[in-house]
């Protein structure tokens, strides 16, 4: 029995070096520095937003509407004299809220499937990849908005529905992960001393193949909050008067002409924390795994 | 390459179906039902009952598909919740619409890239190259409905160069048509286009590491003649996929920004279906959006294989 726990204690995950190594090609990508700094920043000012922020982000003030950028209203006010920088602040916690949770779903489904997908093969492997295929003939954007429109709009609806768009991804990647380490000997080993099908996986297969998972997850997080974005900007998403960085453009695109700064900044806020995770993702992939590439165009 | 046709084409067909299903299954999650919604909360039970059964929604969901896949098939998608036009008949309005968008979209992408990773291949350390590099960068960020939001402040509401938004039909001004999809396929084009010069480059790189190239080199065959002859025609074999794949992409793209610009093709047509709720044409745009995203995919795959003589099927 103890020979069986020593296997499953030292089998699965890659020596502390190669992790030291990968994060000392991390730290050394300055692309994924910047993409670190900026997501780190975001979240900061996510965190302490309520503390930093000048004024409630809904709090209406129709004495201060449409005013331009001022000491008093760094991004300047809304249509309603709402103050654009405490609602850009706002919106940075609905963004990064949504992004996890969306893209915490299609993880946790997609790994799921190209887990069972990849390791038992067989008709399993061919309805899972097929119902991926399928979900995947639809335009992400289009899919996305058709399934908010049949569970209704809203914050919730919207998550749901990136996060089914985003599964195939993960099921593929996972799938042609599996199938690179199945006939691996560590698997073959853990198998030959009676380890379950769930542990042998779980403990022994997904920490090996955590790399390109890790990576997609980020770039994932990149588009999960354009998608969320672009819901919101269409109605979809969040509904007013929440401070969605979506919603706020497509309320400031009639005041687009006389008061621009209602829609800019929110326009920027969602290009830079697209850009940092974008940057990370990208880095992270040149650094854990030049043969990833392979991987997800094999997948 | 003939099995691999045969075989793409049966995958195809099953992908199709499923999308059918996908399209079909998407009407019946909506909460509420979709005959009371037609007849408005005021309707009596009788008359919702009639419609139900006129509709066949009193039937098990799998005769319903089936039904309606045997409409589908006869090209009949049903009527309009609101104006009562036929499905069909919208959609085929305007699927040249959005395919003129995402195609145009397409050529300012390859106007983009092809230039710009080229040179970032070739002279990596030249300032062509670094702005190169970061439009790549930054131009994937960028959420196309603020890119189209501050393209028409700039060119349409302070140069006043070209429309806001709009259409006008070529039959009528190819001038004014032309006009009118400048914004649009620029806005779609930048975003698509920065992926592509990423693309580019990369495929530039490999194909200038490549031995061949060093043979063409060590021949003494001009650097001029070595770029396009041997690196560039070998490139371009990932470059036509990726670009296909692209024009793919771009027909989801295109469904914002087809608000944006009041562009009255298949996206706009499935959003203002989405806030009527008029789930018969939503169900015909997704469709048929899905449709076309398929059989792109499928064109695609058949090019790359006959373009590339390395693989075998």
């Amino acid at each position: 029995m103890s020979s069986l726990s020593m296997t499953d204690r030292h089998a699965p995950a890659p020596p502390l070096s190669e992790r030291r190594r990968i994060l000392r090609r991390v730290a050394n990508n300055r692309l994924a520095l910047l993409g670190a700094v900026i997501i780190v920043l975001l979240i900061g000012l996510a965190v302490l937003g309520p503390f930093i922020a000048p004024y409630p982000p809904n709090e209406i003030n129709m004495g201060a509407r449409v005013q331009p950028p001022s000491v008093a209203h760094p991004f300047g006010t809304d249509d309603f004299g709402r103050d654009v920088f405490s609602r850009v602040l706002a919106g940075a916690r609905v963004s990064i809220y949504v992004g996890l949770v969306a893209v915490g779903i299609s993880l946790l489904a997609g790994t799921s499937l190209g887990l069972i997908s990849g390791y038992y093969g067989g008709w399993a492997d061919e309805v899972i990849m097929r119902a991926m295929d399928v979900l995947f003939s639809f335009p992400a954007i289009l899919l996305a908005i058709a399934i908010v429109a049949a569970l209704g709009p809203g914050v919730t609806n919207a998550m749901i529905a990136i996060g089914v768009v985003y599964t195939p991804i993960f099921a593929r990647i996972t799938r042609g992960s599996v199938l690179a380490v199945r006939k691996e000997v560590y698997v073959d080993a853990a198998r030959s001393i009676g380890s379950a099908d769930r542990r042998i996986l779980l403990r022994h297969i997904l920490p090996n193949i955590a790399a390109p998972i890790i990576v997609e997850t980020t770039l994932s997080l990149a588009f999960a909050i354009l998608s969320e974005a672009a819901l919101s900007f269409i109605g979809l998403g969040a509904q007013p008067p929440d401070p969605s960085w979506g919603r706020m453009l497509s309320e400031g695109r009639s005041f687009i002409q006389q008061a621009p700064w209602i829609g800019i900044f929110p326009g920027l806020a969602i290009m830079i924390t697209v850009m940092g995770f974008n940057f990370l993702g990208d880095g992270l992939r040149d650094a854990l795994d030049p043969k990833l590439k392979q991987v997800l165009e094999n997948g | 390459m003939l099995r691999f046709i045969v075989r793409r084409l049966l995958t195809t067909i099953l992908v199709i179906l499923g999308v059918t299903f996908i399209s079909f299954l998407i009407i019946h999650l909506v909460p509420g039902d979709p005959a009371r919604i037609m007849l408005g909360l005021n309707a009596t039970e009788e008359k919702v009952a009639e419609v139900q059964r006129a509709m066949g929604l009193d039937r098990p969901f799998i005769v319903q598909y089936g039904n309606w896949l045997a409409d589908l098939l006869r090209g009949n998608l049903g009527e309009s919740f609101i104006t009562g036009q036929s499905v069909t008949q919208a959609v085929v309005e305007r699927l040249p619409r959005t395919l003129t968008l995402a195609g145009a979209a397409l050529v300012i992408a390859l106007l983009i890239a092809l230039p710009a990773g080229i040179i970032a291949a070739l002279r990596p350390r030249s300032p062509a190259a670094y702005f190169a590099t970061i439009f790549s960068q930054v131009g994937v960020s960028i959420p196309d409905f603020w890119m189209g939001i501050m393209l028409i402040l700039l060119f349409s509401l302070t140069l006043r160069w070209l429309p806001p938004s709009g259409y006008a039909p070529f039959s009528e001004s190819p001038l004014e048509w032309l006009r009118h999809l400048i914004l649009p396929a620029v806005t779609v084009g930048i975003v698509s286009g920065s992926v592509l010069t990423r693309f580019v480059r990369s495929a530039m790189l490999e194909a200038l590491h490549q031995d061949y190239v060093r043979t063409a080199r060590a021949k003494g065959i001009s650097e001029r003649h070595v770029v396009l002859r041997h690196v560039l025609r070998n490139a371009m074999i990932p470059i036509v996929t990726v670009t296909g794949l692209q024009l793919a992409g771009l027909l989801g793209g295109v469904v914002i920004v087809e608000v944006i610009f009041a562009w009255p093709g298949l996206g706009r047509l499935a959003l203002d279906a989405v806030q009527r709720r008029d789930y018969p044409m939503m169900q015909g745009a997704v469709l048929f959006v899905a449709l076309a995203f398929a059989l792109v995919n499928l064109l695609v795959d058949i090019l790359y294989a006959y373009l590339d003589p390395r693989i075998k099927y």
